[in-house]
């Protein structure tokens, strides 16, 4: 064993199996390497000694014949997932201090398979962000280009994962919030379909968009952890009694015939040549190994920005109305009054980014805006959806097109310019509005080494060809198993 | 100018349901637990805490909504209405805005001999809020969480009342179809049922509404009326003077007997209502619908019907057993025993409400089990007990709980009907008060109730006395012919 770190899920999985290794001795290499990373700023809280703990308790487990993809397995978890007694700030002041009394049910269920819970990763406040720049515990690095940002609002679990800390770990996506990232770190992101995955215990920012979903090195761990957390829950009502294939043991099954849909609307101008020409190779590649190429359209596509921009931040006005400093949370001092409560706990506890989005969330919900803004995107977001079903309908079983319009961009470069900061979420934006799977791997480098992602788009409930396709991908080409240095 | 005034009066009631747990999640929605004892992270409005709806909750509004004729709309959404208190978690309520679950009802109330027919606008679901609490002494704001989250029906009128008297009779009503129903103790002192009053004046023949206030804090029928009437007499004077009503919201006063001003931010506040992402639209089926309606309870009406028709009780009677859906529960076990209504009715609502309003007891507390009441009734019925004996054993009943039976067995009380008995007893009665007995026989016929008395004391009162009495009348025919 030379490089623990370097191994995926799956590779950890079968030395565990065979006893050449243990989860305490992966899980201590690891912490190790998280502090030796420190500069990076990907983790919020690492569990070190409940970690190991949860390891030795793994390591049992498997002793007493106990076997399991996740057993014994590192996973990170965005600090917007809660963990009973362990903090969950959401990279906010607010909840700075803010103990978990309770698991999420994704949680629940990764202690259920064994999985060794490895700590919290940094984000966007309230997963509001395109860059990770938005927390308040500082921006995280991009392990590629420690200049770079790693895409947001996960950043912080993707560059855990590129840099090799955790071989898993858990995002959310609310518009893009695990692809991008996942793009611009060079490793494997997914969102799965609306209602896939319960959402009790991730705090809210945009409740009909978030999805929590898997971060991996590798497709068929991506495929086990998806398949981990996924699943019906009764705590949350938007989450669906679908059953869940076992992906991780369909991904073979070759993509001969495969029909991909190619939206004109995703090739646009803004789209930078490189990674134009490394989504045209992969999709050229697609073709060569017998699945066809059908150009579709997508025309909606151009509103999904704005319709996103007024409905996310419309359900996240709302979310983020019990953050008051009455219960929990963040509390002015010195209170004159209910009203000086209310409004000094707010203002010092959310950044510039969160206030805007509840700005312009409260503005279209008001009466007499409420119309114009909030109900028409409505009916634009049901045309969107409506774009899809046509074309899945009929014409291809998944789509193909870039995550992101660029490679990553330099921190700092895009802090003073939201709108343009919006744009980096262009493609992923309508998933998110549409409710579909969309799952972002790695197919090539920029000329300055950075990663770029391709990004495959389901019907609803399909994980299983989008996890196919991106397998079979994987099996040919070696992106993802190249390290930043 | 002397102008007649006609008040219109609408009512808004929030009725607290009683489900087991509340309409969000499991926690407990038992009244008068200790502060914040059934709270969990969906009452605290913790972060990623997300609400279930409570299925209870829908029946009950069906059922509400059914009995009060309303319309019960297929697709059915809650909505966010956002405001900041305190005692409001998630610093918005779950409610129903555009799209109420029950739709254009009526209810019919009795009032002063007659039938009103009151419009229902709408009744909606919605979650409680809880409770804050002043501490003056430490100048400290305390939360109570138990009561948010408790589910609530809002049942909306039409401006169709127009006293303060009628307005009372409705919500009486109201009260009384949500106990029958069981969705709701009603019960104001505790909370479960609330008010809030609209009212505005117009000139009579007018057709156009006047200006309206609304009054909120109506926490008993009584100030339901006083609050009214208070308002009524404060608008007129102003309209009289030319002056005009202002629209605003009020708060009733009950211990100075006025309204007041809540100079509220309450008309100007925006809620900035949207559908709540977190719950996905209901959709209530016919068959769900039908079901739940099969398995509704008698509803007031229905019983009133029922026991002036067919148990030939009168409508008096019939009001007093429906004041309580108790009432009539328990009046349904005693004839279940006896089936003898109107023994029923009268052992119910005179001796037993007389002895528990004497023992400041309510029925739900009665000492005597509604079976035993009707065995009671049953024994007098087959003259096994005298109405007399029956008295004394029905005291013993309420002293102790025990059946008649056991107390008849306990006291050797049983009614002696045997004739050769009776016939003993009043020979026995006869030889000591000879020379009386004499004096009857010689036409004195006053002295007859003087010796069924004699007899029956006697007899320590178990004596049957129709047999006494035509055994006395044997025995002076008898001497008479002799």
């Amino acid at each position: 064993m030379t490089d623990l770190a370097s191994l995926t899920a799956t590779e950890i999985a079968s030395e565990l199996d065979r006893g050449s290794l243990s989860s305490v001795e992966l899980t201590r290499s690891l912490l190790t390497r998280a502090e030796s990373k420190r500069g990076l700023n990907a983790f919020l809280d690492l569990y070190s000694d409940v970690a190991l703990a949860s390891a030795e308790e793994a390591d049992k487990r498997r002793r007493a014949g106990e076997r399991g993809p996740l057993l014994g397995v590192p996973v990170a978890i965005k600090d917007v997932i809660l963990v009973k007694g362990t903090k969950t700030t959401c990279g906010s002041r607010m909840l700075a201090n803010f103990l978990s009394p309770y698991d999420a049910t994704v949680v629940s269920k990764l202690r259920k398979s064994g999985a060794v819970l490895f700590g919290k990763t940094n984000m966007d406040e309230f997963a509001m962000g395109s860059s990770t720049e938005n927390s308040a515990f500082g921006p995280v690095q991009n392990p590629w280009n420690k200049a770079y940002v790693p895409g947001g609002s996960s950043g912080g679990s993707a560059a855990a994962v590129s840099a090799r800390i955790a071989p898993l770990a858990l995002g959310s996506d609310t518009g893009g919030s695990i692809r991008q990232p996942a793009s611009f770190t060079g490793i494997v992101g997914m969102k799965p379909t609306y209602g896939r995955t319960s959402r009790y215990g991730l705090v809210a920012y945009a409740s009909s968009l978030d999805q929590i979903g898997p971060f991996a090195r590798s497709v068929k761990d991506c495929a086990h952890l998806l398949e981990t957390i996924s699943g019906f829950d009764p705590s949350d009502s938007t989450s669906m009694d679908v059953p869940v294939p076992s992906w991780s043991e369909e991904l073979t099954q070759g993509i001969k015939g495969l029909r991909i849909g190619v939206p004109k609307q995703y090739f646009i101008e803004g789209l930078h040549p490189e990674v134009e020409q490394a989504v045209r190779a992969a999709l050229q590649w697609y073709e060569g190994q017998g699945a066809s190429l059908v150009e579709v359209d997508l025309p909606h596509t151009e509103a999904a920005l704005s319709t996103y921009y007024i409905l996310a931040p419309a359900e996240a006005s709302s979310n983020l109305a019990r953050f008051d400093g009455v219960r929990y949370g963040h509390r002015a001092a010195e209170p004159t009054d209910l009203i000086d409560l209310y409004c000094r706990s707010r203002s010092e506890g959310f950044g510039t980014e969160v206030k805007r989005r509840i700005m312009i969330g409260t503005y279209v919900l008001s009466s007499g805006y409420y119309d114009a803004f909030y109900l028409r995107a409505q009916k634009v977001r049901a045309l969107i959806k409506n774009d899809f079903d046509k074309v899945f309908s009929s014409q291809c079983d998944l789509l193909a097109c870039p995550t992101a319009p660029t490679p990553a961009f330099r921190i700092g470069e895009k802090v003073d310019d939201p709108l343009t900061m919006y744009l980096s979420d262009v493609f992923t934006i309508t998933v998110n509005l549409a409710g579909l799977p969309g799952l972002s791997l790695p197919c090539g480098f920029s000329s300055s080494q950075l990663p770029i992602g391709l990004q495959l788009i389901g019907k609803p409930w399909d994980e299983g060809t989008l996890l196919r396709a991106a397998y079979a991908y994987e099996q040919q080409h070696d992106w993802h198993t190249r390290v930043p240095q | 100018m002397s102008m007649e005034f006609e008040s219109v009066i609408g009512l808004e009631v929030h009725v607290q349901l009683a489900t087991e747990t509340k309409i969000f999640c499991g926690s407990s929605t038992r009244f008068g637990g200790d502060p914040n004892e059934f709270i969990d992270p969906v009452t605290l409005g913790l972060p990623g805490a997300l609400p279930v709806l409570n299925r209870r909750v829908v029946e009950f509004a069906i059922m509400l909504g059914k009995a009060t004729k309303c319309e019960i709309r297929r697709f059915n959404r809650f909505a966010r209405k956002h405001y900041f208190y305190p005692d409001l978690p998630k610093g918005y309520q779950i409610s129903q805005f555009e799209e109420p679950i029950c739709e254009r009802g009526s209810l019919e109330v009795h009032f002063e001999n007659a039938v009103r027919t009151v419009g229902i606008r709408r009744i909606h679901m919605e979650e409680d809020a809880g409770k804050n609490m002043h501490d003056t002494r430490t100048e400290t704001s305390l939360i109570d969480l138990n009561r948010a989250g408790v589910p609530l029906l809002e049942i909306v009128s039409e401006p169709d009342l127009r006293t303060p008297a009628e307005a009372s009779a409705y919500l009486r009503t109201l009260r009384q179809m949500v106990r029958f129903l069981g969705v709701s103790d009603g019960n104001m002192e505790e909370g479960s049922l609330r008010c809030d009053a609209n009212i505005s004046l117009r000139p009579v023949g007018e057709l156009k509404f006047g200006t309206r206030t609304e009054i909120k804090n109506l926490n008993s029928f009584r100030f339901v009326e006083r609050a009214l009437e208070y308002e009524i007499a404060r608008q007129t004077s102003l309209l009289r003077a030319g002056q005009k009503v202002v629209q605003e919201t009020l708060l009733y006063d009950s211990a100075a007997d006025v309204t007041r001003s809540m100079r509220g931010k309450e008309e100007s506040s925006d809620y900035r209502y949207f559908p709540d992402p977190d719950l996905p639209p209901l959709i209530i089926e016919e068959g769900w619908v039908n079901q739940i309606v099969g398995s509704m309870p008698r509803l007031p009406d229905q019983w009133r019907k029922e026991l002036t028709e067919n148990y030939g009780l009168s409508n008096y009677d019939a009001s007093v057993l429906l004041a309580e859906s108790e009432n009539v529960a328990f009046f349904q076990a005693v004839f279940d025993i006896c089936q003898n209504a109107k023994a029923a009715c009268n052992w119910v609502t005179s001796e037993l409400f007389g002895y528990l309003h004497k023992n400041s007891l309510t029925l739900a507390h009665s000492p005597i089990k509604p079976a035993d009441l009707g065995a009671l009734i049953k024994l007098i019925d087959d003259e096994v007990l005298s109405g007399k004996m029956a008295k004394s054993v029905f005291e013993e009943m309420f002293a102790t709980s025990q059946s008649p039976q056991e107390i008849i067995e306990k006291k050797g009380l049983k009614q002696i009907a045997n004739p050769d008995e009776i016939q003993q007893l009043v020979t026995d009665t006869i030889s000591k008060f000879s020379s009386q007995f004499d004096a009857y026989a010689q036409g004195n016929d006053r002295l007859h109730g003087f010796f069924v008395g004699e007899v029956m004391k006697l007899s320590r009162g178990a004596a049957n006395p129709k047999l006494v009495n035509n055994a006395i009348l044997d025995a002076v025919k008898k001497r008479r012919s002799s």
